[in-house]
């Protein structure tokens, strides 16, 4: 049975039924408890983590398996690390993806590294949940989008959900894979609401979604983008264009193929990342369908995304940091070669 | 290892004047942010220093704008106390075009590099290797600098933490580490998260010495960091400094503060709080008066409305802005 519930009750509900089905499944980062050894503290009245994703869950499972953490990155992410490689299943929270500053080398050369320099003797089943995103006025390190980095990485898995379904999914996919997941959270989606199945499902990693069917342009959008994406869709299909909507889910693998299927229907790609444009995502995208795709282009790829600065606290810049269903719109008016659509 | 209180000092009166004023600024800097952020005026994560105030006060006493000091996410007093503009600092916390970053930073990176601020810092633990570099370059340029390192209990467990101080310990750095031990990182109590008894026990291990302060004793904390930058300009390294303190308010603003109890709470705002402590040491060894005490208070609460009235009719940048220092040139 579905029912209605937000973006950051789902991820709850996805580490709980991981924890009810496997004893293997812990979970560690600062504060995803809340308290620890405070004793007038009744644990449902800590903190369960920063924005209380992982609120209850040391009621349910006990601090023995809901760790807090001393701010030490390297230490326990490194250690989630091998514990997984030992017998555990962690879910490591690193609180800001912006924290991997503080413990890249676990995550790099440890996590994405011991399979394959191992001679496939070794696996990391290891999930690290991390938030990410600008828009909430967090500036220049509590607000980036860091999955390129990840993606880049070979041997690490990379997902990135935008609805409270896909995160229930993705994220029980993640926990019970055994490679080294990078699993992001936006942290201006935890409050979106949506239809999620009850129960114990996952979504398989390397299988976009399309958000919405259309034969006149496709969107490929990450994560909360895939919202203004959405957005831009309506406002072009009141200019009598339809729009189709990828979201690809996980950026590591990544489905070629249905992002290749749609430009040939369409002909016309945007792709919509909010990150920084250099090496990112969206040129990733950009390069497999020049590379794959290129006799299917009616018009040149478009990219929406950040400019080359840092996040800016003011909320006047950090406005015009983001990309908007505006900017979609205008790119749209080009490549179609219809200045109409460009709202005025 | 016991803590050091206030014994023997020689606070002249126009010293004691200024800290007596940066407390009051402090105070009622964070009491004014608080009550406007409360209103969803400001944009952002907001972590205020109430409580805290005789720590920055106590060290920044001895410093001039030629010194170097690295803060956390928690800068708005260490701001004031290195004597940063306040305007300026409202501005910024507003985002408007007018403040010390021109509204790029905001709350958690405060910095004013002219005044030897060298920034409020979102990353825990990022202060250390910061001001190990700043230490550096006043040893090899012989500027008779020092850099104070300010940060928390909770980043005493940050790789940085042992990194920082170990480089400073062995090159000599006129570098000063203080720790403001406010009981909690977040919600984590130190006790939980730190193996030792006290942070100051940890100086022996990079054979520096360690001491523990009563930091709500602007006095204690004062003489504290007189001895340790006394060292420092003379060659002989760097210092860690533990002062016990505490945070009036949430970890930021918004925290509900469960694992805090009502009486720690009541002993630590009303019994303990630091700028009462300092107010009855003025006026008991008459170094100022009454009416002088008020005068001062009044016009920092003057000061303080002028910065919010600065603040709210300032512009906020424009589109120009947003690709601009991103390099010097490119
Ligand atoms: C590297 C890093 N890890 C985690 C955080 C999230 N965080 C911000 S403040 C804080 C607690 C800091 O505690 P403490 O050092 O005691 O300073 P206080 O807030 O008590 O002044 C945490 C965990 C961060 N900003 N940077
Ligand atoms: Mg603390």
């Amino acid at each position: 049975m579905a029912r209605t519930i937000s973006f950051s009750t789902a991820l709850n509900e996805a580490m709980r039924l991981a924890m009810q089905k496997d004893e293997n499944v812990i979970l560690l980062g600062e504060d995803v408890a809340g308290g620890a050894t405070v004793d007038h503290l009744q644990d449902d009245e800590a903190w369960g983590g920063v924005m209380g994703v992982t609120k209850g869950l040391v009621q349910e499972f006990g601090r023995d398996r809901v760790l807090d953490t001393p701010i030490a990155e390297a230490g326990y992410i490194g250690a989630a690390v091998s514990a997984a490689a030992t017998g555990l299943r962690p879910i490591a929270e690193l609180m800001f993806n912006d924290f991997i500053g503080s413990c890249l080398d676990e995550v790099m050369n440890q996590a994405a590294k011991l399979r394959y320099m191992f001679g496939g003797k070794a696996k990391v089943p290891l999930t690290i949940r991390t938030m990410h995103g600008a828009g909430f006025r967090a500036a220049a390190q509590h607000s980036q989008s860091l999955y390129a980095l990840f993606t880049h990485i070979p041997g690490l898995k990379v997902v990135v959900p935008s609805t409270p379904a896909d995160a229930k999914g993705l994220l029980l996919a993640s926990i019970f894979d055994d490679d080294p997941v990078i699993f992001f959270e936006d942290k201006t989606l935890y409050n979106i609401r949506g239809e999620v199945e009850e129960g114990f499902y996952t979504i398989p990693f390397g299988k976009a979604d399309i958000k919405r069917e259309g034969d006149d342009l496709t969107i490929v959008a990450i994560g909360k983008q895939v919202h203004t994406a959405l957005q831009a869709a309506k406002m072009l299909q009141e200019k009598g264009i339809e729009t189709e909507v990828i979201d690809p889910r996980t950026l590591s693998p990544l489905d070629e193929e249905t992002i290749l299927l749609s430009v040939a229907k369409t002909g016309r790609l945007i792709v919509v990342d909010e990150a920084n444009p250099r090496c990112s995502v969206a040129t990733d995208i950009s390069a497999l369908v020049a590379d794959k795709g290129f006799d299917y282009l009616d018009a040149p790829i478009k990219m929406i995304t950040a400019p080359h600065c840092p996040v800016p606290f003011s909320p006047a810049l950090e406005d015009l940091y983001l990309p908007t269903p505006e900017k979609v719109l205008r790119a749209a008016a080009e490549i179609i070669g219809d200045e109409t659509i460009v709202p005025v | 290892m016991t803590v050091a209180r206030s014994q023997s000092i020689a606070l002249t009166k126009e010293k004691a004047r200024w800290m007596y004023q940066k407390m009051n600024e402090i105070r009622q800097f964070e009491d004014k942010v608080h009550e406007i952020f409360s209103k969803g005026v400001l944009p952002g994560f907001v972590h205020l220093y109430a409580g805290e105030e005789a720590v920055a006060v106590g060290v920044c006493a001895h410093l001039t704008d030629k010194d170097y000091i690295t803060s956390t996410h928690r800068g708005h007093g260490h701001c004031i106390a290195k004597d940063c503009d306040l305007n300026g600092m409202m501005a910024e916390i507003y985002g408007k075009a007018t403040g010390l970053c021109k509204g790029k930073g905001g709350s958690m990176h405060i910095a004013d590099v002219s005044k030897g601020m060298l920034g409020a810092n979102g990353i825990v633990g990022g202060g250390f290797p910061l001001a190990v570099g700043a230490g550096l370059t006043a040893k090899l340029k012989k500027t008779g600098a020092v850099t104070v390192c300010f940060f928390g209990d909770g980043a005493n467990n940050h790789g940085t933490f042992h990194e920082g101080i170990n480089l400073a310990a062995i090159w000599k750095l006129p570098v000063i580490f203080v720790a403001e031990n406010n009981g909690y990182a977040e919600s984590t109590p130190f006790e939980y998260a730190s193996s030792c008894r006290n942070i100051a026990d940890r100086a022996g291990a990079y054979n520096i010495p360690g001491e523990v302060v009563d930091g709500k004793d602007v006095i204690a904390v004062y003489e504290a960091a007189k001895r340790a930058i006394e060292r420092a300009r003379n060659g002989e390294g760097p210092t860690l400094i533990e002062c016990k303190t505490y945070r009036n308010y949430g970890h930021f603003e918004g925290d509900a503060q469960t694992y805090k109890t009502p009486e720690e709470k009541r002993r630590h705002l009303q019994e303990l709080d630091a700028i009462e402590k300092f107010r009855n040491y003025l006026l008991a060894s008459q170094l100022c008066s009454e009416q002088e005490l008020v005068e001062i208070e009044q016009n920092v609460a003057k000061a303080i409305e002028k910065a919010v009235t600065f603040a709210e009719n300032s512009p906020f940048p424009t589109e120009e802005d947003l690709l601009r220092d991103v390099y010097v040139s490119y």
